[in-house]
């Protein structure tokens, strides 16, 4: 294409950036319910989704969101719900079912601040663990975190490709400082990205075990109203589909669900590494506040100190080897957070005493600055 | 965008963040329904789109759509930007009494203060150049609504990051059809007000208020 | 006659699930089940373009059994999956049950929505009056004065009309049957998953065990009785003073109307914004 730089150039806001990049990821539904500061998100799908054929619905809550969007899932469409925080809790439950019932879709939450209404027009990273743990009982999930406008449009598409290939639901964790952000980008063309769709069966409907194990211990997903008619249940089910009891059916099914993820880790983790090489001491951050520790890993370095970044975008499952290796390079770990400490504990559980391993909380609603992460950086007087 | 990455791992060459003085920090400030924010918007789009620097534009707001403080930020660089939100503002322009006590000492040393003189009666001792915006945007223009692209154009020309050839390509492609003349002549009037001011010899105050 | 209704809803019965259900001897979920795989058949719908999902409780182990697609989700949530399901596949029938604590109570919301809204979609609404499942507590259709597991001193809410509720909600159409009259539910169930809009009916039903035995009616004769001795057509009601109606519920078509379906609605929006296919590309 011979377009000029400038007219590809567009400015474009953090969640107008989720919700393109679901498009092009091929995500043609979209169930949301209004809440700060994710709204715009459902704003611009409303708008674009009709126009290459897919829906759009504003439900009456999140809990039907979320159950619009297994249902359209399970019906053959890529989906997508995003929130935050208050919405997000209650999603829980049918965000369980979509884990259970190994249905691919994608969970937007754009982190505000504080607990319960919180503050609503503030960032926070006060829902990591919720993410990870928030619906009842073991379950596998996939959650990530974007840092940048750019990252909003290419960490949807990995979101989206992810959770088809794996049949898991996927949560990206957005901020309010992420999300409400503008900033020039180039989208890439559709021939530059790779789009992964779910896999279908291979044989015909009287042959099809709807839950078999296979070699990735990922099921082939037929596409409701094809022929393969089968039973999909929240309760713990065989590889038929059909409840359980039995202890053997349970354990192989549970421990089908953990396998699944547990090989592949080596796509479903990754994180970015700035000055690593030859860091003594380094910052363990993601989201908003990894741009912050850029800025104070480079002022570091500028007075001397071998100061590095270690930027985890996936944060589940925790890349623990690559967590590992940071610890075992560097004297001093320091991990910067806007809430108490969530990922600091995933980092120490990691750590085990091999290293200094601090935190840096901020929980006032504001921004974490480079000024503050500096502080911790450099040697203590 | 970090297109390229393969594997799990991506490499950030550090040779592209050794220009951190590249960095020039705007904030514009008011109150809500004074289009500060749609201001900061064509700012952004002038230097990103047009200009083809980096850009990064922020803002911060409460639970009201008219009145409260507003607050957005533009940072502009030769350089992808790490920190999104202003720090020490280069620029900082005032709407209202508020916002100027409120920001004026996060600026910048030697930084440059902008205030709206027709509703900032106070002004603090520093770089300041006070231009009448509202009276302005009510006398020439004949809409006081304008008063935040009058307050553009002084920005324009008063920031030396942006080009105002620029900002009239990133306003044109902002403003609802039928506006677009109203919105240059505001713009134009910014532009003009602010080119009274010599930034080489630069007074601690300067005031263009008797002029008009 | 008997063992041709038998071999009728052997047809439609999954082959490779074990057997038996779980539902009690004498439950009215069986009779459901029945007059809903009666209405598919005269239908004509095959097995591949209906979609049969459930909520929690014992109306929710429903789909199970039959070979249809199935779906057993959330408690209360179904209509929203549902919903998920029609604007995906607006070409499939997809037909919901949900008990009375499933659709009123912790799914209320979701279902008076679904019925404003107005998607192609038929529940079909078990109410036996009680939780079942969990053993027995009250529910927001259990009568006033009645013992339930925690209501031990008699219930002192009152209940809903689901009915009447769905009514005023804006369902396109509404019936109530009871599992005793099952020619009338036969129609009523065939009349709602033929119907272009949000179809309910209500069927009122027994749950001995639970509701019954606490109540003086434990078994389901008893309850088939009181049925019989309660229910009024929805035109003998028209001619009954409300006195003679006091303690009697309506059963028939409670309203029948043409309504804009959410889809098609939605495929005018698609229109308008320049759309096409969703199959098509960006």
């Amino acid at each position: 294409m011979n377009t000029p730089l400038s007219e590809k150039r567009r400015l474009v806001q953090g969640n107008e950036a989720i919700a393109e990049g679901a498009l092009a990821a091929g995500c043609r539904f979209f169930a949301g319910y209004p809440i700060t500061p994710a709204s715009e998100i459902s704003e611009v799908l409303s708008s674009r989704l009709p126009q290459v054929g897919g829906s759009f619905i504003q439900m009456e809550d999140e809990i039907a969101s979320m159950g619009a969007i297994i249902g359209a899932s399970i019906a053959g469409m890529k989906a997508m719900t995003a929130t935050s925080g208050p919405g997000f809790s209650l999603m829980q439950e049918n965000l369980g079912f979509a884990c259970i019932t190994e249905t691919p879709c994608v969970v937007v939450n754009v982190m505000r601040g504080g607990g319960s209404t919180g503050l609503p027009t503030c960032p926070g990273q006060g829902d990591v663990m919720q993410a990870k743990w928030g619906t009842h009982g073991d379950h596998p999930i996939i959650v990530l975190a974007v840092s940048s406008v750019a990252d909003c449009f290419e960490i949807t598409i990995q979101a989206f490709n992810l959770s088809e290939k794996y049949r898991v639901p996927v949560v990206i964790l957005s901020d309010e400082v992420v999300s409400h952000t503008r900033e020039t980008v180039v989208f890439p063309s559709p021939w530059d990205m790779e789009i992964v769709d779910r896999t279908g069966p291979s044989v015909p409907p009287e042959w099809y075990v709807p839950y078999e194990d296979n070699s990735i211990g990922v099921p082939d997903m037929a596409t409701l109203g094809e022929g393969y008619r089968y039973h999909i249940t929240g309760l713990i089910h065989d590889e038929r589909g059909f409840p359980t009891q039995r202890p053997e059916e349970i354990e192989a099914f549970t421990g089908r669900l953990f396998r699944k993820l547990a090989q592949g880790l080596h796509e479903i983790q990754k994180i970015k590494t700035f000055m690593m090489n030859d860091a003594e001491v380094a910052v363990i951050a993601y989201g908003s506040v990894s741009r912050a520790a850029r800025s104070a890993v480079l002022e570091a370095r500028d007075r001397g100190v071998r100061a590095g970044m270690l930027q985890l975008i996936t944060l589940f499952p925790f890349p623990e080897h690559l967590v590992d290796n940071v610890l075992k390079q560097c004297s001093k770990v320091v991990v910067p957070e806007m809430n108490m400490g969530q990922i600091y504990r995933e980092v120490q559980r990691v750590n085990q005493g091999k290293t200094r391993v601090e935190k840096y909380s901020r929980i006032d609603g504001q921004f974490i600055t480079p000024d503050e992460i500096l502080g911790k950086l450099l040697p203590e007087e | 965008m970090t297109g390229s990455e393969s594997g799990r791992e991506v490499r950030i060459p550090p040779g592209i963040y050794e220009m951190e003085d590249e960095r020039y920090e705007i904030r514009l400030s008011g109150s809500g329904g004074q289009g500060i924010i749609m201001a900061a918007i064509v700012l952004a789009e002038a230097a990103g789109v047009y200009d083809l620097k980096y850009v990064c534009q922020t803002q911060s707001y409460g639970p009201e759509a008219r009145g409260g403080t507003s607050k957005a930020e533009v940072i502009i660089s030769n350089t992808p930007i790490d920190y999104p939100k202003a720090i020490r503002p280069d620029l900082l322009l005032t709407m209202n009494q508020e916002a100027c006590d409120t920001y004026f000492h996060d600026l910048k040393t030697g930084g440059l203060l902008v205030v709206d003189s027709t509703l900032v009666r106070q002004i603090p001792p520093c770089r300041v150049a006070a231009i009448p915006f509202t009276k302005i945007a009510r006398e020439e223009i004949n809409k006081e609504m304008v008063a935040n692209m009058v307050a553009l154009g002084a920005v324009g020309e008063l920031s030396p990051v942006i080009s105002l050839k620029g900002l009239e390509q990133a306003l044109m492609a902002r403003v609802p059809r039928g506006t677009e003349d109203i919105n240059r002549r505001a713009l134009n009037a910014g532009i003009e007000a602010a080119k009274r001011f010599d930034l080489q010899d630069f007074p601690m105050t300067a005031t263009v208020e008797e002029e008009i | 006659m008997p063992q041709e209704v038998t071999k009728l809803i052997h047809k439609y019965l999954r082959r490779d699930k074990k057997f038996p259900h779980v539902w009690c001897p004498g439950c009215g979920n069986g009779v459901v089940l029945g007059s809903l795989i009666r209405a598919i058949d005269r239908l004509g719908l095959t097995k591949d373009e209906v979609v049969l999902a459930s909520g929690i409780g014992c109306s929710g182990r429903m789909p199970v059994y039959v070979d249809f697609n199935t779906l057993h989700t959330t408690h209360g949530r179904v209509l929203t999956f549902a919903t998920g399901i029609k604007l995906a596949k607006p070409s499939m029938t997809v037909i919901t049950v949900m008990g009375d604590g499933d659709a009123t109570a912790i799914g209320g919301n979701h279902f008076i929505h679904a019925a404003r809204r107005n998607l192609n979609l038929t529940a079909i609404i078990i109410n036996n009056q009680i939780y079942g499942m969990t053993g027995g507590q009250f529910s927001p259709t259990t009568p006033y004065g009645s013992k339930a597991a925690t209501a031990p001193y008699g219930h002192i809410e009152h209940a809903f009309s689901i009915a009447e509720l769905a009514v005023t909600a804006g369902a396109a159409f509404v019936g109530r049957g009871t599992v005793f009259h099952v020619q009338l539910l036969d129609r009523l169930i065939e009349a709602a998953v033929m119907k272009r809009g949000f179809s309910v009916v209500e069927v009122v039903s027994n749950c001995h065990i639970q509701f019954g035995r606490r109540n003086e009616m434990g078994n389901p004769v008893t309850m088939m009785e009181w049925m019989r001795d309660h229910a009024v057509t929805v035109g003998r009601a028209g001619e009954m003073s409300p006195e003679e109606l006091d303690g009697k519920f309506t059963i028939g078509i409670l309203i029948d109307e043409e309504k804009p379906v959410y889809t098609e609605e939605y495929d005018r929006i698609r229109e308008r914004a320049g759309g096409s296919d969703p199959a098509g590309d960006l």
